[in-house]
């Protein structure tokens, strides 16, 4: 019991893997201009890896080393196409939005990080909350940038006027895409001061 | 002159890492040193230029609505694009895997010096990314495809030398604990890519 919640709480804290194991960065960034966006990203990314981790733990030892990778691959491009083609029937907007970045949660490193890192190795039921964890570990970063951007670039929280109704005038610079980086470094920056384990020397 | 225009905002104004954030897994990874930054950045501009004019004729010819036309006229209403990220996916992996293998065979002191970073090309979001984007931007024939391919590529590659280059020089600096490593990587990238918007309003 202490070890699956250690599973659980491991990837949200000190092995976040945003902040600590530097995965999946690529398609972070680019839908946190918005909470919106963030809150839906999150939760299909969070999907996604924990139904994969879940069926490529269950195939594991059927799945000849060798070819290993590929067979991750179609497992997690399958998955992403089924949340894809969901977004598509019932928020179409948000799925245009989000653009190219559904389809880039196949190659997000986190899926396949857990994958070959946990699933491969251990049970079921162990490899889904890993990978939900782990999921859950990168989501809450996304909001945390994706809050910051928009209440300081648009002046409002899910599309509710917050800092403009006070007569905020809107910083054009944190909307635009190098923001989202420095953003995050402060966030680490943030993690690492109150963690200091985490320190690089 | 429009493949010069798309060529160089590719390059520029569109960069793959700077405007979309696209391949920083492997980009924030490797580099540490312009050495290997180089050498990752001359296979990602191949591995590209090669799935890119692929996965756009797959588009074209077998996943658009109505691109099967052309085998018979019963199957001008069949739409596969549900499809095109399991294709791309598959193209990608297996286009990396021959690229290896003929770097091992021909060229095998490239081999050595690129070590586990080609095999890893085919979970780059660049790669698939560059697909994807293709695919939403509709272009018009192959060469176009091709040219985007190329610019992105040497646009990735100029991030990621850039980047190595800096972070060889940041060693003797003195960085806040905190921040140390991947913290200010993330500030410095910030940065460049507030320098790199200074291109965006050319137009050729």
């Amino acid at each position: 019991m202490a070890k699956l919640k250690e599973t659980i709480l491991n990837p949200i804290l000190k092995g976040n893997p945003i902040t600590v194991l530097v995965l999946g960065i690529c398609s972070s960034l680019a839908v946190t201009v918005e909470l919106k966006g963030a809150l839906v990203m999150a939760l299909s990314v969070t999907i996604v890896t924990g139904l994969s981790s879940l069926v490529c733990s269950l195939l594991r030892k059927t799945i000849p080393n060798r070819v290993r990778i590929i067979i991750q691959l179609v497992v997690v491009a399958l998955m992403v196409i089924l949340v894809d083609q969901v977004l598509k029937a019932y928020a179409y907007a948000i799925d245009k939005q989000l653009s190219v970045y559904i389809g880039l949660i196949i190659t997000n490193c986190i899926v396949m990080g857990r994958i070959e890192a946990f699933a491969l190795g251990n049970k079921p039921i162990p490899s889904l909350l890993d990978g939900l964890a782990n999921g859950i570990g990168y989501g809450l970063i996304l909001i945390a940038v994706a809050f910051v951007r928009e209440l300081l670039g648009s002046g409002t929280l899910l599309g509710y006027p917050v800092l403009s109704a006070i007569g905020y005038v809107n910083n054009g610079l944190v909307i635009l895409p190098p923001m989202a980086l420095i953003i995050l470094g402060c966030i680490i920056w943030i993690h690492r001061s109150i963690d200091k384990d985490l320190q690089e020397k | 002159m429009e493949y010069l225009s798309l060529f160089v905002k590719s390059i520029f104004v569109d960069n793959m890492i700077f405007a979309y954030f696209l391949g920083m897994c492997s980009y924030l990874a490797v580099s540490k040193n312009v050495k290997t930054a180089n050498g990752l950045g001359i296979a990602v501009i191949a591995v590209l230029l090669i799935t890119l004019p692929v996965n756009y004729l797959l588009n074209t010819y077998v996943l658009k609505a109505g691109a099967l036309s052309w085998l018979s006229p019963k199957l001008a209403n069949v739409d596969l694009s549900f499809l095109s990220f399991i294709l791309f996916i598959a193209v990608i992996a297996a286009i990396t895997q021959v690229v290896e293998m003929i770097v091992e065979k021909f060229l095998p002191s490239l081999y050595s010096s690129l070590g586990i970073y080609l095999p890893l090309i085919a979970v780059n979001c660049a790669i698939l990314g560059g697909s994807l984007f293709m695919q939403q931007r509709d272009f018009a024939n192959v060469g176009e495809s091709a040219v985007y391919a190329l610019g992105s590529g040497i646009g990735w590659y100029l991030a990621i030398v850039a980047l190595a280059a800096i972070r060889e020089k940041m060693q003797y600096s003195n960085v806040p604990a905190g921040l140390k490593g991947i913290g200010i990587t993330f500030i410095t990238v910030g940065l460049m890519g507030i320098a790199f918007m200074a291109f965006m309003g050319i137009a050729l």
